[in-house]
């Protein structure tokens, strides 16, 4: 069942080159880690999709890169301003796995704190390309950091159950070191919610919506 | 008046609950043979509209019949169909006979492809000669004169028509100066689509008295109105779906307000309701309708 809904902002925060946008909770499900919301951008056609960062009783917390006009959008609304917000959508992480390791990359660390809280703060590497970027980190206590020239995937994972975002490159090295890895994928997305074919992704060598399939995907896939 | 949804703009199966909220369901393009569709980049968001080049991905006919359609039980349901020949039309009608649904919409306007259709007349013709379904075709409004086609698709046998479908667009990125879609252009619907639509619908229904369903960057009921004044008889969502799955509860209410305001007894009043003044130069199937519409409002005004 698709919920649409609209909410009041109540802060934004800049974290390094990134926005914090916090929304009231209101009746809004936080879904499970990994799945996304449709976020209305102001004056602009068609929403956004954004993972949930952070969740507590009253707020909802979303982690966005202003790199277009609709994240820069996103990133100037104020509080009190409301928006349309439609989800949660699509399929999440797994929760289920015995040592789980998160591992993400630059704004790709957005669904990563609210998956930390649910699987109660297992260990994860986070990589950046700058110091500026790796103030997100603070997102994530205790999450190891590195900062290019270092690549994530250089970490030793033996052993752990990976659950990774990140840039494409970062996720399909993951994929390859670990084929049981969860992986959280992003591409453009119209809808949401398997209505506009957008954001088709080859997915088992077949082009799929990865609004329907995804985001989370396994690494066989 | 029914509200439909544009073909290809909403899947029944993933959002069974919005297919339920319109009055009839309108399939994503079924073609002879399965097609991946475009490679992505796909879809682009413009100022004042999008791009799409979806490049009519789908299972293809046997696989729709066998494992779509049957999930799509309950709905009224209209079938869009695409080929590259007419015989493909021909072969895809066919393929329907004897199957659940409400009507056949020809998609001859795919923005998409590079097969061009044979001409609308002769697609129209020989679906015509082996179906009784409910026949709409649908058009491209970019073409010298649609009116022309709209009557070459009645004089072949069509039952209706759909106006429009997107026209052909382009976007370029931001830093790179590069197409944003992997096929380069696409189809632009939204907002700019609006004005082109009423001025194919207007002319269309001056020019021939099929039943019209009108799409184009609808999003308010004010929109739909619009579509109604200028001759259609019915009207679909498209983009607008993608923001607001919502959205036809929405503008079915908001267009009751403005149905009111404008003093109109209900949507089939307003049909037509842009050429009033200029009734005589009417299809006569048409100026009669409008005549009839107009003698009703008349008497509600009255």
């Amino acid at each position: 069942m698709l919920t649409r809904a609209a909410h009041s902002v109540t802060g934004t925060e800049a974290v390094g080159p990134y926005t914090l946008l916090r929304v009231e909770r209101g009746r809004l499900d936080p879904g499970v880690p990994g799945q996304f919301f449709m976020l209305e951008a102001p004056e602009r056609l068609l929403p956004r999709p954004m993972s949930l960062c952070v969740a507590s009783e009253r707020e909802l917390g979303f982690l966005i890169d202003p790199i277009g006009p609709g994240t820069r959008a996103l990133s100037s609304l104020e509080p009190g301003d409301r928006l349309a917000i439609l989800g949660p959508l699509g399929n999440g992480f797994q929760l289920d796995v015995e040592r789980p390791l998160l591992v993400g990359g630059g704004i790709g660390i957005a669904p990563l704190p609210y998956l930390s809280e649910r699987l109660g703060s297992p260990p994860a590497v986070l990589g950046f390309r700058t110091e500026w970027h790796a103030e997100a980190a603070a997102l994530l206590p205790g999450a190891e950091v590195v900062v290019d020239p270092v690549l994530v995937t250089d970490c030793d994972f033996d052993g752990f159950d990976l659950l990774a975002c990140g840039p494409e490159p970062m996720l399909e090295a993951v994929r390859h070191r670990s084929p049981t890895a969860q992986l959280a994928w992003e591409a453009p997305m119209g809808c949401g919610y398997g209505a506009c074919w957008g954001c088709a992704v080859r997915i088992d060598g077949e082009l799929k919506r990865l609004c329907v399939e995804g985001p989370v995907l396994g690494a066989a896939a | 008046m029914r509200l439909l949804n544009a073909s290809g703009c909403l899947d029944a199966l993933t959002a069974p609950e919005v297919a339920r909220s319109l009055d009839a369901f309108v399939t994503k393009t079924v073609t002879p043979l399965p097609r991946e569709g475009n490679e992505p980049v796909r879809i682009a968001e413009l100022e004042h509209g999008m791009l799409n080049a979806i490049g009519l991905a789908n299972p293809g006919i046997d696989r729709f019949v066998a494992e779509t359609l049957p999930k799509l039980a309950g709905l009224e349901v209209w079938v869009s169909l695409g080929g590259f020949a007419t015989r493909d039309y021909v072969e895809l009608c066919e393929r329907l006979d004897g199957e659940e649904i409400e009507a056949i919409e020809l998609n001859l306007s795919c923005p998409n492809v590079d097969e061009v259709p044979e001409s609308v007349g002769e697609v129209v013709a020989a679906a015509r000669a082996v179906t009784t379904r409910r026949l709409y075709a649908k058009l491209s409004p970019a073409v010298p004169d649609v009116a022309e086609t709209a009557r070459a698709a009645e004089a072949a046998g069509a039952d209706g028509l759909s106006l429009v479908n997107t026209i052909r667009g382009l976007a370029l990125d931001e830093r790179s100066l590069e197409p944003v879609l992997a096929r380069g252009v696409g189809g632009l619907s939204g907002p700019a689509l609006r004005p082109i639509a009423l001025a194919a619908v207007h002319a269309c229904r001056r020019a021939t008295g099929l039943p019209i369903v009108g799409m184009g960057g609808v999003s308010t009921g004010r929109h739909a109105l619009e579509l109604l004044a200028a001759g259609a008889n019915d009207v679909a969502l498209g983009t607008v779906l993608f923001a607001d799955p919502a959205a036809p509860g929405r503008v079915r209410a908001e267009l009751e307000a403005e149905l009111a305001a404008h003093g109109f007894a209900d949507a089939d009043n307003a049909v037509g309701a842009a050429h009033a003044a200029e009734g005589s130069t009417l299809d006569p199937k048409s100026r009669l309708g409008v005549e009839k519409r107009l003698h009703t409002r008349l008497n509600v005004a009255g």
